[in-house]
């Protein structure tokens, strides 16, 4: 009997270690920002599909797109468009995520142009008297290198990091709404669902008008926004089998949802 | 009547397997150090080989554009942690010296417990109520983070000042009293100096404390990368730095911020020699 314990361990453990099905495992790799959203549709697509598991893997877009096309992953993750170069691949957006200015409720600053931001945030102007509003020295608020909040905001403002100069420097969403609710001359950008969140908490923050369009979730959600980016499963050709159940899952009513407590903005289908 | 024999070759296996699972755990402990810092070294292994350390420690840090100097980050964890184990260090032993030698003992009590329940209080919370609290009236600056990593590390620099100082015995303290001195010149003159060894190991703890310390930083001193210039500048850590970024960095930018860890595993190292050096010191200066 003691000889056979380890013997059947032995055999429990090889079992466990073949490799499994392909038709009951799909592999996800790609943009951080997408990983903690398709890692809770998946844990709702597997608990609706017993047997099946479903691997999310984070690392970046651009490993999304190569793992998609090396075939090391069944789906790619991306969150931004494709580019010219990468159409051999089908996107498909499960939603989209806006990036808000916001300055303190105190500031009676509604509006801002998007040349007004980029002045700001490469300290050509300091004080916000200079935009109209009252006089204080204004406190800059910018995201950590390699955020992909950070990257949107310098592409749509057409700036290189090393052109921004910050007084704060945050890294998660809520980070930066304390951080401008406790200062009364501060600006900053997060994610628009989170600010509009913790507005409705209370806390005193106030989304900014950028170019003319009000920052709400219904902006994003029609694509007027102009600081906003899709979220995308990605796939070498139509997807088939698993993967183009696991997307269609990833598109339904209750996949909407977890998009919004993710503070994202479902994609309208 | 015949004595159980005594050979000190087969000791009972009960003393056996007690000393090799002792023996094995503290291999356990040590090998455990040894792989974190291989396995920090194989991370940063392709930059080491590749880029000038030179350009590592230099003084800009843009992961983007392939610049990955560490240099303001390093003196920026080296200011914080000074400045706070400077502020926290006298309050510690002030306070260690009332709750011994002053407070009445319901007094000392309360305030006992009080320290250990302020010790365990996650350092998330003290971020929390500097980001909240102090960071709007200063600023998320060097100052703010002097502060709440100084409040932080108090009560544990306050206990264990304390323990040191009850760890002298009572001896020195009656042969001070019978030669008539004041309770002040016993507590300074007599049992501070007698206590001084292990007063300097809670320093070095404290110090290890706030050298590692992360959210409560990252949530209070602004991380913009900077020399820190003035207290009222912001500073960014190793830690925070690495907290930061880690989660979204590939390639090179990726074992950049292992070689910010690696640099404080370093740092911490020569805290626990330090700390065994002046412990020898102390110890021959007394024997």
């Amino acid at each position: 009997m003691t000889r056979l314990l380890p013997c059947l361990l032995l055999v429990a453990l090889s079992l466990g270690c073949s490799r499994p099905d392909p038709d009951l495992r799909l592999i996800l790799t790609g943009s951080s920002t997408v990983a903690p959203l398709a890692t809770e549709i998946a844990h709702h697509f597997e608990s609706e599909n017993p047997g099946i598991r479903v691997d999310v893997q984070s690392g970046g877009s651009s490993r999304g797109v190569a793992d998609t096309r090396r075939g090391l992953a069944d789906i790619g993750m991306i969150s931004r468009d494709l580019l010219p170069e990468e159409t051999d691949l089908i996107a498909h957006v499960i939603a989209r995520d806006g990036i808000g200015v916001i300055v303190h409720a105190d500031n009676p600053i509604q509006r801002l142009s998007s040349t007004q931001l980029r002045a700001i945030y490469t300290r050509a102007v300091t004080d916000w008297a200079e935009l109209g509003g009252a006089p204080g020295r204004i406190t800059v608020v910018n995201k950590a290198a390699g955020r992909a909040t950070l990257a949107v905001f310098l592409e749509h403002l057409q700036l290189r990091p090393d052109e921004v100069s910050a007084d704060v420097v945050i890294g998660e969403n809520e980070h930066g709404i304390k951080t401008v609710a406790g200062d009364p001359g501060a600006i900053g950008y997060v994610s628009i669902g989170a600010a509009e969140h913790d507005r409705g908490l209370g806390i005193p923050v106030r989304l900014v008008e950028l170019d003319g369009v009000t920052a709400s979730r219904t902006a994003v959600a029609t694509g007027r926004y102009p600081m906003s980016r899709p979220l995308c499963l990605v796939t070498h050709g139509p997807p088939a089998g698993l993967a183009r159940r696991f997307i269609d899952h990833a598109r339904s009513e209750s996949a909407h949802e977890l998009a919004a407590t993710q503070s994202f903005v479902p994609a309208s289908s | 009547m015949s004595w159980p024999r005594l050979s000190p070759s087969s000791p009972p296996a009960r003393d056996r397997i007690l000393g090799l699972t002792a023996r094995a755990t503290g291999l356990l402990g040590v090998s455990a150090v040894v792989l974190v810092g291989l396995f920090l070294l194989k991370e940063t292994g392709s930059l080491l080989g590749r880029v000038p350390l030179e350009a590592l420690f230099g003084s800009e840090w843009q992961p983007s554009l392939g610049r990955y100097g560490l240099a303001p980050i390093l003196v920026g964890s080296v200011t914080v942690t000074l400045g706070s184990v400077l502020l926290a260090t006298p309050l510690g032993v002030l306070l260690a010296v009332f709750l011994q030698f002053h407070a009445p003992p319901s007094v000392a009590t309360v305030l006992l417990r009080g320290l250990e329940l302020l010790a365990g209080v996650p350092s998330v919370v003290f971020g929390f109520l500097g980001l909240t609290s102090l960071a709007p009236l200063l600023g998320q600056t060097l100052l703010t983070g002097v502060l709440v990593l100084g409040l932080m590390i108090l009560p544990t620099l306050a206990l264990l000042a304390h323990s040191g100082l009850a760890s002298v015995g009572s001896g020195p303290r009656l042969a001070a009293a019978a030669l008539g001195l004041s309770v002040p010149a016993i507590a300074w003159r007599v049992i501070v100096p007698a206590a001084r060894r292990t007063l300097t190991t809670a320093v070095l703890l404290a110090t290890g404390r706030a050298l590692g310390e992360t959210m409560a930083v990252l949530m209070v001193t602004g991380n913009v990368i900077d020399w820190p210039r003035s207290l009222t500048a912001p500073v960014r850590t190793l830690t925070a730095h690495v907290a930061l970024e880690m989660s979204y960095a590939e390639g090179d930018h990726r074992a950049a911020l292992f070689l910010s860890g690696l640099v404080l595993f370093l740092l911490a190292g020569a805290l626990v020699v330090l700390g065994a050096r002046l412990g020898r010191a102390g110890a021959t200066a007394r024997g």
